[in-house]
């Protein structure tokens, strides 16, 4: 189990057996699920490896939902071209707000990412024509590939499904990549990694845009997926939400804000059945993680494997922090 | 500025608001000299150097490395054309190995800083990692390789410090005072460490501990509330009374 394809290959086979076992509704959590979990998975870029706290992810998210959603309205419900288009909308956003971005940090990072979010919401909420204002978009048109027809749940799953892994393998190849431990250099030590010889600002501004892209799949995902989009799902509480996923999951690994994302989704879900004041249990979960596990799901498992497994106190050895 | 002039300095200065901090220091470092700064505390010494890494911008001068105007270059261009310094305070990146912060310079150094599609490992990346363990060899410290750096002693760290200076090769090695805050021992491991340097490395070295710049210095300059205030062999500026007023006056080690 220790190999890494055997891993991808038991984790795919097993998801995809899903809508044999699972109920419409389970099946249909568990697509909510891998598309926030591909939203928590880009956010951590930044704040898991780049230590680039963003508060305004969302953006991104909503570009993404809203440029997949307008575009099988009115020119085509082609997967390529929605999905293609929301890709180019959210990267070009990220080009933009990532300049300014890029130039501050810490705090100021974090308002300024906040605020450029809130323009992105403001101007959907106001833009009645293009965006339906504060109803949102509905009825928005099945993904389509050629002639086929993304028509039920069951054939959604396995879109997100696909887009879910090759979106996990292409970033966990990219934080693992040398220029994905320059990101991590960056969190650790910014001006060391500057007196290596590194630009970092060229490294922080990637990493943003390459975040930002794959908030716009999660976007167009969660677009196909739902057939309605709402500003809400570009409010600031959405990054919010991201960023307790990331958190909670466990920042700056790769199962962290997959784990995070389904404990949040799953939580939601449960909770909000049985009483009304589910922000005030996320809440408790989130004070929970940050003040006893502040290393997330992930790290619990860590420290748990190693408990198992005997360890020598001497020196703690690294483990590697992507798993 | 002559060819073999590796730093050009001219008259530079620094100021911050109405303060100066230095004042029209000029100097020219030859290829494979080694130039001692001592000065009193506050005499400007750190600030120099932040300003010929590129830390800083100077207020006033310039400066050539070789023949080329650096003055305006950032810090991380200085580095990368091999302008490097070791820092006063510990700067590593704590929460990693010591391997993952060397290979972090090597792979620097071999222009792999924007390879994102190949994961790194020992197996897809076989020089760099067999260059890594070959400096960790040869600098005796192997057996941290997998270390977290949080986990080394103070000393230990400061080791770490001068293997990430010297990795990559540079023209010019800045240390800033390599030996502040460790015990007599660590003091001595690494004044060893110092003179097994390559001899035609060019060194410039901040130290508090005058027989340590004595010992391994060509040239000292004597910096003293901003300005340059002697300049010369050891030998000479061991002898200087001005040297001697100012260390004894300032209450610092006078053991010269």
């Amino acid at each position: 189990m220790r190999n890494t394809y055997v891993q991808f290959l038991v984790s795919f086979v097993a998801l995809a057996a899903a809508p044999f076992v699972l109920s419409l509704f389970h099946l249909n959590l568990l697509s909510e699920i891998l598309i926030l979990a591909i939203f928590a998975l880009s956010l951590n870029v930044l704040v898991g490896f780049t230590g680039l706290v963003s508060l305004g992810h969302a953006a991104f998210f909503g570009v993404g939902a809203y440029t997949a959603a307008v575009v099988a309205q009115n020119v085509s419900a082609d997967m390529f071209v929605t999905l293609g288009l929301a890709v180019a909308g959210s990267f070009l956003l990220a080009a933009v707000i990532g300049m300014f971005c890029i130039k501050v940090s810490g705090f100021y990072f974090l308002m300024l990412t906040l605020a450029f979010s809130q323009m992105i919401y403001s101007f959907i909420h106001q833009s009645t024509n293009l965006t339906g204002g504060s109803n949102g978009l509905s009825g928005i048109p099945r993904p389509e590939m050629g002639s086929f027809i993304f028509g039920n749940p069951v054939l959604i799953f396995y879109l997100v499904l696909a887009v879910f892994f090759v979106s996990y393998a292409v970033l966990r190849m990219i934080v693992k990549s040398p220029y994905g431990q320059v990101l991590v250099g960056i969190r650790e030590n910014e001006t060391r990694v500057k007196s290596m010889g590194y630009n970092t600002g060229f490294y922080k501004y990637s990493a943003f845009i390459l975040a930002g892209i794959f908030g716009g799949v999660s976007g167009a995902l969660y677009t196909y997926f739902n057939g309605f989009i709402a500003p809400s799902d570009v409010y600031w509480t959405m990054s919010g939400t991201a960023l307790i996923m990331v958190l909670v999951g466990g920042a700056g690994t790769m199962l962290g804000p997959v784990l995070g994302a389904a404990l949040i989704v799953v939580l939601e879900t449960i909770v909000s059945s049985y009483v009304d004041q589910w922000m005030l249990v996320l809440g408790l979960v989130f004070i929970t993680f940050v003040v006893f596990f502040p290393k997330g799901i992930v790290g619990i498992g860590q420290s748990l494997y190693k408990n198992a497994v005997k360890k020598k106190p001497v020196y703690e050895k690294k483990k590697s922090r992507a798993a | 500025m002559s060819m073999d002039n590796i730093l050009t300095i001219s008259s530079v200065g620094k100021s911050f608001g109405g303060l100066h901090i230095l004042k029209d220091i000029s100097l020219e470092v030859k290829k494979g000299e080694r130039i001692g700064i001592i000065g009193p505390n506050g005499a400007g010494k750190t600030t120099f150097f932040n300003l010929l890494t590129g830390d800083l911008a100077p207020s006033t001068g310039e400066i050539y490395h070789y023949e080329e105007n650096i003055t305006k270059q950032p810090n991380y261009k200085r580095a990368r054309n091999g302008i490097v310094r070791t820092f006063q305070k510990n700067n590593l990146l704590n929460e990693l190995t010591v391997l993952d912060n060397l290979l972090l310079v090597l792979q620097r150094k071999r222009g792999l800083g924007r390879v994102w599609y190949k994961p790194r490992g020992a197996r897809k990346y076989p020089g760099l990692y067999e260059e890594a363990d070959e400096l960790m060899n040869k600098w005796g410290l192997y057996h941290q390789r997998d270390i977290v750096v949080k986990n080394l002693s103070y000393g230990e760290q400061r080791q770490i410090e001068i293997l990430l200076g010297v990795a990559t090769e540079p023209s010019i090695l800045l240390l800033d005072e390599p030996t502040a805050g460790m015990s007599q021992s660590e003091t001595d491991y690494i004044v060893d460490l110092l003179h097994k340097l390559p001899r035609d490395l060019t060194l410039m070295i901040i130290e508090h501990d005058l027989d340590i710049v004595f010992g391994l210095s060509d040239r000292m300059v004597v910096l003293y509330d901003g300005g340059v205030l002697v300049e010369g062999r050891p030998e000479q500026v061991r002898m200087d009374k001005r040297v001697n007023e100012i260390y004894i006056g300032s209450g610092d080690e006078a053991t010269c």
